[in-house]
């Protein structure tokens, strides 16, 4: 009798019947072989492993965290709300500690999903992990959470939700952003001027291998970790480090999510990408929940697996070393460089332009924050995309002191309608989501 | 005529049935030290003074396989696994006898390490050494391409009674279950050849040539030489017998739940709209998690003879039975015991019954009937807990399609039928304790064998087709052809129905028996690159459980009440 040493849940959501399109890595074929070979392993067998059925997640669940314009029923499908209420349910497992451990395998991934969303960004509609977060930070006592994103892209989106916010740290380990999509993720992006710290980029050189990873795990992120404490660990498990990956140039391993996943040991993983749907996913998948839940993953490997072959160079160790003392010294000085910001800024603005590859939008964004002595500050976002839609959002954060909130809703009531396409306030204290009436422009 | 007979844990039930009516019942004890008499005394009460060219078939349901596995008298079986990467196959270890050895293929059914000969050869001479007879051989993913487990048995040579292979005996996946299947296959196949040959015999000593079919787990029947093959199929048919027999009696359009209390357990089961539930993956028992098909029941132990006591205060019931009924010289008293007091049955020395509950009723401080009542209430609590988190169970089964998820059909049964010893007594408390409508199985205490008797062939086939690779296999057909890269999920289904259709057959179905339907089709576009290589399809098919045609309609007036000879 196999016996796991964590109880581990599992939300497995394949949606066989959905696709961005018929050849899109994001397709009906992606979980097919790792849903083999989750089933010919026999885990969902094992003692101590429970598979739930994902949760369908609602349009208020989505509208703690995103403006989506023109309204959240028009930029998501169904799949969407399975795919983050299959990771809500294994986080409401978790508060509800019927399992220590969770895993949400489940599609469309979310990881680039920002806080406003005109379509779809790198396969992502909305942030299955912000919501899941979200929702928990509302029903239970989650204060702090730490989110490690271990895809081989930049986590943008989630690290968009989080720019501001002191409470969520936001980890994210990718390739380097010189040589892939999305391209942000430098190790100098570490958080709004209320924030700094609360954001930590890891890029790495392509053909980083099991090393390169582990060595960045023990040196920068537990560390950090243990600096953080957080109440909860979210893995945004994209599996696309892997060394087969068509999309990537990395040389990760089965072998190495596993160990990662059991050094950093998530309450909560959530499948990103990865599309190496034969030669990667069914291991490292496989690797990912026996990890969680403790058992031997020692055999787990893939038919061709040979690390002196995928080995990454003594140049990029060096990189990597590097590149991670300046981390650390940076880490440390963090919460100087907030106080600083608090005391010499009143207002801090951010422009920039966002670009939807998937659904071909361009959009370009202002940000004005209120540097609050006292909270982490309220946020207005004035949105423009090349399809000529115009909407202002405010979000009132979680944790906003009475002045911010009264200068949130001061925005958002003088905010004109006739000069906008759609007018949102996100109101997280009292949990409230308002839209604007529009008069026609 | 044909004959259905059913081994329970306390009674060995037989009926006769003619043309529109039970002709015959009897019921003997059943012996568990020696089953076969059990079965043969009612196989000759039964059939006494019937010509023996009149009848046409007897189905058998017996708890032998089921009592081997259980009280561990099972045969010695060498095992061979074959794992190749993933959990360490030493962790699914079913016996001493299992060895893993090299070869593996992937989840696409393509070979990633050969098998070493020299390896299997030197276990065959060890194993011909020891005397071991039976072999089974089961291979990861070996569903998706069975070539290694053919080629260690080719190796294996002679010198072996039986050698099962994995990929026979389901077309799912599960390699752990795999191998507990390949297992439980091979260590109950002497016991099951033995008893039924024994059979066989004593029936052709008597001149009655008939045709002999044994019911499976899934409520469905197959012919005596199938069963030799795959005796692991016969395991747990208990439960499928009286759902069988409750069938005709369930609404058409409605979900039933059944529930059969027997004197040591009960058994409950779903249908919905008169079709049993089937088990998505596979029998458990002893430990064991199998992948042989069948019902989706649920039993617990407590039953109309469960041995009632005081626990601290705590009034337990079950779940052993220590004999039977006061009432009829059993040494504890029981919940038949307060169907007696409150004159709810007769039967039996009633007073033996007042005597064993006044004791219980006096350390709880309570009349004996206040007792009595209490004691029948906790049963039938206890029974709708158990069912109520069995259909939790079954609603909370992930599915996979956004389709699914959306459809979201949830089984609320709105009607209980309920069979075996005490049915009535207990339906109109379930009646009183619940919304549903409550009603009892006519010839409630046969019922079982009634099912048995009129139970169809059933039948799975599994298509597996990979057009980039080229292959189509059915593995538990022993079936592998090439195709073309047209091959589509309509082909696949002809295919998949095509083999159906001649299993049934082999299996002693009738034409008339073989009603196909499609289970699962999924195609789908295997994409390389940003090119469409191919196409994976998964298809599977079945003959659901039923009665035969030639009693379908007039099956319900089979149960009617007229008086039927025999012992009841």
């Amino acid at each position: 009798m196999i016996q796991t040493k964590a109880k581990t849940g599992l939300v497995f959501f394949p949606a066989f019947d959905w696709a961005i399109s018929a050849t899109h890595p994001e397709r009906e074929e992606r979980l097919l072989y790792t849903q083999d070979q989750v089933f010919e392993e026999g885990l969902l067998d094992v003692e101590g492993i429970v598979e739930y059925k994902p949760d369908l997640a609602t349009v208020e669940d989505i509208q703690r965290v995103h403006f989506c314009f023109p309204d959240e029923r028009r930029v998501i499908t169904e799949s969407h709300l399975i795919s983050a209420g299959g990771a809500k349910k294994i986080g409401i497992e978790v508060m509800e500690k019927r399992i220590e451990r969770g895993f949400a395998l489940v599609r469309p991934p979310g990881h680039h999903a920002m806080r406003v969303v005109h379509g779809a960004r790198g396969f992502c509609n909305i942030n299955i992990e912000a919501i899941m977060i979200e929702y928990l930070r509302n029903h239970y006592a989650v204060d702090r959470v730490a989110i490690v994103d271990t895809d081989c892209h930049h986590g943008d989106g989630t690290q968009d939700i989080y720019w501001h916010d002191p409470d969520t740290l936001f980890i994210s380990v990718h390739q380097d952003g010189r040589t892939l999509y999305p391209g942000s993720g430098s190790y100098d992006e570490m958080g709004g001027p209320t924030a700094v710290g609360s954001t930590v980029n890891i890029p790495l050189p392509p053909r980083t291998s099991e090393e390169g990873f582990l060595y960045v795990l023990d040196k920068v992120i537990l560390p950090i970790l243990a600096d953080f404490k957080p109440d909860l660990i979210v893995n945004s498990a994209g599996q696309d480090n892997h060394y087969t990956d068509p999309i990537t140039n990395m040389c990760f391993s089965a072998q190495g999510y596993a160990e990662l996943t059991s050094r950093l040991r998530p309450h909560i993983a959530v499948l990103e990408g990865g599309y190496s749907i034969e030669g990667a996913l069914p291991y490292v998948n496989v690797g990912i929940i026996m990890a969680l839940a403790g058992m031997d993953y020692s055999k787990v490997k893939e038919p061709d697996y040979h690390p002196e072959k995928t080995r990454q160079s003594i140049d990029s160790t060096r990189y990597i070393e590097k590149l991670t003392a300046v981390l650390m010294e940076t880490w440390e000085k963090s919460a100087e460089v907030r106080d600083k910001h608090r005391a010499s800024l009143r207002f801090a603005k951010r422009e920039r332009n966002i670009f939807y590859d998937t659904d071909q939008i361009y959009e370009s964004q202002r940000e004005n924050l209120r540097v609050c002595p006292d909270c982490s500050g309220v946020l207005a976002i004035h949105s423009d995309t090349d399809r000529g839609k115009q909407i202002h959002a405010v979000h009132i954060p979680r944790k906003a002191c009475k002045a911010c909130q009264e200068l949130g809703y001061e925005w958002f009531d003088s905010s004109r309608a006739r000069q906008y396409d759609g007018v949102f306030l996100q109101d997280r204290p009292r949990d409230q989501y308002v839209v604007k009436e529009l008069n026609n422009k | 005529m044909i004959i259905g007979l059913d081994v329970g844990g306390t009674n060995t039930d037989a009926v006769l049935i003619g043309k529109d009516r039970i002709l015959r019942q009897t019921k003997v004890p059943t012996d568990h030290s020696n089953l076969f008499e059990s079965v043969w005394t009612g196989l000759d009460e039964i059939t006494r003074d019937v010509p023996p060219e009149s009848i046409s078939r007897v189905v058998l349901s017996t708890t032998l396989t089921t009592n081997a596995i259980i009280e561990k008298k099972l045969a010695g079986t060498g095992m061979i696994v074959c794992s190749g990467p993933g959990i360490d196959p030493e962790l699914f270890r079913t016996n001493d006898h299992y060895s893993c050895v090299s070869g593996s293929i992937d989840h696409r059914g393509r070979e990633i390490q050969p098998i070493d000969p020299g390896e299997i050869r030197t276990l065959a001479s060890r194993w011909r050494a020891e005397g071991l007879k039976q072999v089974g051989i089961v291979g990861k993913f070996s569903v998706r391409n069975p070539k290694q487990e053919l080629e260690i048995k080719e190796i294996m040579g002679e010198g072996f009674d039986y050698i099962v292979l994995g990929h026979r005996l389901s077309g799912n996946l599960g390699f752990p279950r795999r191998i507990a299947t390949a297992y439980l296959n091979a260590s109950v196949h002497p016991i099951h050849r033995r008893f039924f040959d024994a059979v066989r015999d004593s029936l052709d000593k008597k001149g009655l040539q008939i045709p002999i079919y044994i019911l499976k787990a899934d409520g469905g029947t197959m012919n005596l030489e199938s069963s030799m093959n795959y005796p692991g199929q016969t395991i747990l048919s208990g439960p499928a017998a009286s759902v069988m027999g409750a069938l005709p009696f369930a609404s058409e359009n409605e979900e039933t739940l059944v529930l059969d209390i027997g004197g040591t357990s009960t058994d409950m089961a779903v249908l919905i709209r008169r079709t049993p539930l089937l088990d998505p993956v596979g029998i458990e028992i002893s430990g064991h998690k199998t992948l042989i098909r069948s019902l989706k029941t649920l039993s617990i132990g407590l039953g109309g003879d469960s041995a009632l006591r005081l626990v601290d205060g705590e009034l337990r019931i079950g779940p052993d039975r220590q004999g039977p009924p006061m009432a009829y010289g059993g040494p504890a008293p029981t919940p038949t015991d307060a169907l007696i007091v409150l004159g709810e049955v007769s039967g039996g020395d009633d007073r033996a019954s007042f005597t064993g509950l006044k004791s219980l009723a006096d350390q709880l401080g309570t009349s004996i009937e206040q007792a009595a009542d209490r004691i029948l209430n906790q049963v039938c609590r206890k029974i709708l807990e158990t069912a109520t988190q069995m259909i939790t169970g079954i609603n909370s089964k992930p599915v996979y399609t956004v389709h699914e998820v959306l459809e979201d059909h949830q089984v609320k049964p709105q009607e209980v039928l309920v069979l075996g010893g005490p049915a009535p007594a207990f339906a109109a408390r379930f009646a009183a304790m619940t919304g549903f409508q409550v009603r009892v199985v006519p010839q409630w205490r046969v019922a079982n064998a009634i099912g048995a008797a009129l139970a169809k062939n059933t039948c799975e086939v599994t298509v597996f087709a990979d057009t980039e690779r080229g292959v189509a296999v059915a593995p538990e057909e022993d079936f592998s052809q090439s195709v073309r890269r047209d091959f589509d999920k309509q082909g696949a289904v002809k295919l998949a129905f095509d083999l159906l259709r001649k299993k049934c057959i082999k299996q002693g179905a009738s034409e008339l028996e073989v009603e196909m339907e499609v289970l699962e089709d999924l195609q789908f576009n295997m994409v390389r690159g940003f090119y469409t290589t191919g196409r994976n399809i998964r298809v599977k098919v079945q003959v659901k459980p039923g009665l035969i045609p030639e009693y379908r309609e007039i099956a319900k007036t089979l149960f009617d009440d007229h008086s039927i000879p025999g012992t009841a």
